[in-house]
């Protein structure tokens, strides 16, 4: 299945477009044209990583030499007199500083358990606790919005029923509201993670196959240096940074230019795999900073990618949940409850980090080892649903997020 | 892994049964099995059309070969008929340019700085050809596309499957390579093969050496008797080749005492064996025993005289071989080293070569000895599961039906081994070693079903399904520490106990 368009074929999930084939019918009366997309990190962000609290008195006992500083190694930007970014997200701080960037910290979804998959799914469905759902929070809402016109735009309706299963749409997209697909030419590198944990598990049950895949894939390097970018070009099966980037960036420009089309859809989703850092994390180095140099560059090509229409545009990256406060015995972070939400666009109200910071004291830790949430993520999600694409709050209430009644949706966040 | 000999309880017989002797579990296959395994598989044997593919849409291969044949000719009808048009194209072209050259030299005259890129543009239609619409894939391609459908089918929507991996089994000792054979190799499998694997190996012997796939695969259907009538005439001769492969690789195997004169007398033998011009409209690309080719004259064999008795003369060496305790052996242990271990116990070995001489070659009862040998149960699960067998274990896992059939072609390919496609007329290889570089592939393999089935599935369940009482701690550790659900589902794919048999 390799090569070819066959492969190419069953490439479909990670970093595919999957976008409603609709225009908002409510914010087009209004004059105004919104964009929304989701882009969904699979695998639990730590968010602490990613915009660190460097003004907290606790920052540097928590993580050590692990904690990203002002004046560390490679600096991190500050963003205000509190908060800092990771290094590795130019784009990201260009855009904080234009006012196009909002911040939220210490959000968590509803689910309080540490499992990536019922994680995944409340994050998706927009249910308070996971379970069997077949649709998700975006789909629903798109359920409610009156639709102005059908977009034309490929991605084309062509129904992907060639397959025996179909295309896997994320979740989150998944209902009735149709929604169409299109998933980039070039492959997604296979995971360097996926194969660190199979060399794990070779490593403790089959010699054989751990010798395979460490001779044939060069990984003894990777292992060593911890980092994605030292993987040897043409040794791993795909995925050095260089590579990653490629593909993050791919998939989220030609993303864009779908939603930027006039008749092209307006709402979308968007997924990336391979934020769970167990080992090795390397959040001013390494494997995170790959990944977060290769985030902030998606986020870059959907700013170019948009054009005019990024003025209108919204893109909120969201993950399952964070990651432990505290570095691990394997210089990683396990599985842990609050992380980070990253709003960028030019419809947004930012420059702002937005948190009811809960500290990373030992006392302020939920549970004695993850940083405490304080914010919803709901809140801020029904915040963009309604002033940016205009769901109801009745809507978003009962259909969107059920039994949210009391999770206000977040004001200001656009306009 | 379960790499010690402690006796199975009866839900891990059920898991090995479908891993070792099947094509691996589909949702619910463990709990349908029972409590005794051995039963579950024997009863798959006694089933009416055990091993048949039953679809009467497929071509036989004398209709193959007769609608490749044909195919052929218009293919080449339309390219003598397409390049006439583009000879009196260019012709047309070269005038053209021709002129504008004239045209370009006159104007230069005129005008000194003027170049001649008129001349050039001018000449440019003609050197760029519209492009041709694609035709699709052609005859050939359309019946092994067919075959290969019937195939895959087959293994995916068997209860355990060892009927299949008979069939599987016996089509890769007598291999023939679609590279020669397009499209017959899938017919091949069907009429030779198919019939026979619960039947008697003598009778598999017969269709297999005489069927056209074969004889054209290992020359023999030109191999021409020295002193035969065609011999004479057109001084041509003999191709050792088939006689020489069904010494070494189909019957007695190699090593086993033979001489090369055993190998020229019964290339002689089977002079004569060859197939029907597939233009003749009636009964082209069917065998045809042509006494003009036979070399005519008694032929000694491993010691045995054979009379001249024409078709004849060759069947009866081919019985004495089917029958010859050397084949018994070289049998026993290849269809040990590809269902047990690459170094199978020799216990095993001898049980079923005493099995295979004392019912004159009754493969059923062959592969009822094999399921029933305790040294098939013991055996610690090392086997690496061919491509093929990893493919469609990995499909039957997911829950993923038949849809494009080049799909699976396409990883067969990648993963080295192509549907039909030997190296050699030794057929793929059964050990461990010809497979271990393909793992990197495999990922590749397992990340794209993963992708596409991953986000739907539980894994935890699929695990259960697919492995059961097999999975390791480790393994389900891994699963369930996975950072999505695809990921977990490409690990289970990868696990040791699910590449393993």
């Amino acid at each position: 299945m390799l090569h070819a368009p066959s492969r190419r074929e069953l490439l479909l999930g990670s970093g595919s477009l999957f976008a409603w084939a609709y225009l908002p019918k409510l914010a087009l009366a209004e004059g105004r044209d919104p964009r929304l997309l989701v882009i969904v990190l699979r695998g639990a962000l730590d968010g602490l990583a990613t915009v660190a609290p460097v003004g907290d008195p606790d920052w540097i006992r928590l993580r050590g030499d692990k904690a990203l500083l002002l004046d560390g190694a490679t600096p991190a930007l500050p963003l205000d007199s509190f908060f800092a970014l990771n290094p590795a997200m130019a784009n990201l701080y260009r855009l904080y500083q234009a006012k196009q960037v909002a911040i939220v910290h210490a959000v968590a979804t509803p689910y309080r358990e540490r499992s990536h998959f019922d994680g995944q799914d409340v994050l998706e469905s927009g249910l308070a606790k996971p379970g069997a759902v077949d649709t998700g929070w975006l789909n629903r809402a798109l359920g409610t919005l009156e639709a102005a016109d059908r977009a034309q735009a490929k991605p084309t309706n062509k129904p992907q029923n060639a397959f025996a299963v179909g295309p896997v749409t994320p979740l989150v997209v998944r209902g009735s509201a149709p929604v169409m697909s299109w998933t980039p030419p070039r492959l997604p590198p296979a995971a360097d993670d996926t194969v660190m944990r199979l060399l794990d598990l070779y490593n403790h049950t089959d010699p054989q196959l751990a010798r395979v895949i460490q001779e044939r894939m060069g990984l003894a390097a990777i292992a060593k240096a911890g980092g994605m970018g030292q993987t040897p070009p043409g040794k791993a099966p795909g995925g050095g940074a260089a590579q990653v980037r490629a593909y993050f960036e791919e998939a989220a420009g030609a993303a864009a230019k779908f939603l930027a089309r006039p008749d092209g859809p307006r709402i979308g989703a968007l997924s990336f795999d391979g934020w769970d850092t167990h080992a090795d994390e390397g959040a001013a180095s390494g494997r995170l900073s790959s990944l977060l140099g290769a985030l902030d560059g998606a986020i870059g090509a959907v700013e170019s990618g948009m054009g005019d229409a990024w003025k209108e545009t919204v893109v909120a990256v969201i993950t399952e949940f964070g990651r432990t406060a505290r570095i691990n015995g394997t210089e990683g972070t396990d599985h842990g409850t609050a992380t980070v939400a990253l709003l960028a666009g030019g419809a947004l109200k930012g420059g702002r980090v937005i948190a009811d910071w809960p500290g990373v004291s030992e006392a302020a830790l939920y549970e004695k080892r993850d940083l405490k949430a304080t914010t919803d993520l709901r809140a801020v999600l029904k915040g963009l649903l309604k002033d940016h694409v205009r769901v109801s709050d009745k809507a978003l209430a009962s259909v969107v997020f059920p039994g949210s009644a009391d999770i206000k949706p977040m004001t200001g966040l656009v306009g | 892994m379960a790499l010690d000999n402690k006796p199975l309880d009866a839900k891990t017989q059920a898991a090995v049964a479908l891993h070792r002797f099947g094509f691996g579990p589909r949702a619910g296959s463990l709990a349908s099995i029972g409590s005794d395994a051995r039963g579950a598989i024997l009863a798959e044997l006694d089933r009416p059309n055990a091993g048949q593919i039953s679809d009467s849409d497929l071509l036989t291969s004398g209709e193959a070969a007769r609608a490749a044949f044909n195919f052929r000719q218009e293919r080449k009808a339309d390219r003598l008929a397409q390049r006439a048009e583009r000879e009196m194209a260019q012709n047309e072209a070269n005038k053209a340019a021709q002129a504008a050259k004239e045209f370009a030299a006159k104007e230069a005259q005129a005008s000194a700085p003027k170049t001649d890129v008129p001349a050039m543009e001018a000449a440019k239609p003609a050197a760029a050809q519209p492009a041709k619409a694609d035709p699709g894939p052609g005859i050939p391609q359309q019946i092994f596309f067919e075959e290969a459908k019937a195939r895959f089918d087959s293994a995916l929507n068997a209860e355990i499957g060892f009927a299949e991996r008979l069939v599987w089994f016996w089509s890769n000792h007598f291999c023939v390579s679609a590279d020669k054979v397009r499209p017959v190799a899938g017919a091949f499998e069907r009429e030779a093969i198919r019939p026979h694997v619960l039947g008697n190996f003598a009778d598999m012997l017969m269709a297999v050496e005489s069927h056209p796939a074969m004889l054209f695969y290992l020359d023999n259907a030109r191999s021409i008797g020295p002193n035969s009538v065609a011999g004479k005439r057109q001084g041509k001769g003999l191709n050792e080749n088939l006689g020489r492969e069904i010494l070494e690789l189909h019957t007695l195997g190699a090593r086993s005492g033979y001489s090369q004169d055993d190998v020229t007398n019964f290339a002689k033998v089977i002079t004569g064996w060859t197939i029907t011009p597939a233009k003749e409209p009636e009964r082209g690309g069917e065998f045809n025993f042509n006494d003009r080719m036979h070399e005519p004259g008694a032929q000694t064999v491993l010691a045995k005289n054979y009379d001249d008795t024409g078709h004849e003369q060759g069947r009866s060496v081919l019985l004495a071989l089917a029958r010859h305790p050397e084949t018994a052996k070289h049998i026993a242990r290849k269809l040990a080293r590809h269902f047990v271990a690459d170094d199978p116990p020799q216990a095993l070995i001898d049980r079923l070569a005493k099995r295979f001489a004392d019912t004159k070659g009754d493969l059923k009862e062959v592969s009822k000895a094999l399921v029933l040998a305790p040294e098939a149960w013991d055996a610690p699960r090392t086997k690496l599961k061919k491509p093929s067998e990893w493919t469609v274990a990995s499909m039957r896992a997911c829950g993923l039906a038949l849809s494009d059939i080049r799909r699976i072609i396409n990883t067969l390919n990648l993963l080295g081994e192509p549907l039909w496609r030997p190296p050699a007329p030794k057929g793929f290889s059964d050990e461990n070693a010809a497979w271990l570089d393909g793992l990197p592939q495999r990922l590749d393999i397992a990340n794209q079903l993963a992708r596409r089935v991953g986000g739907l599935v539980d894994p935890e369940e699929i695990a259960d399904a697919a492995l059961g009482p097999l999975a390791s701690p480790e393994t389900r550790q891994a699963l369930s520490r996975a950072e999505s659900r695809p990921q977990a589902l490409a690990l289970l794919l990868m696990a040791p106990e699910f590449l393993r048999r």
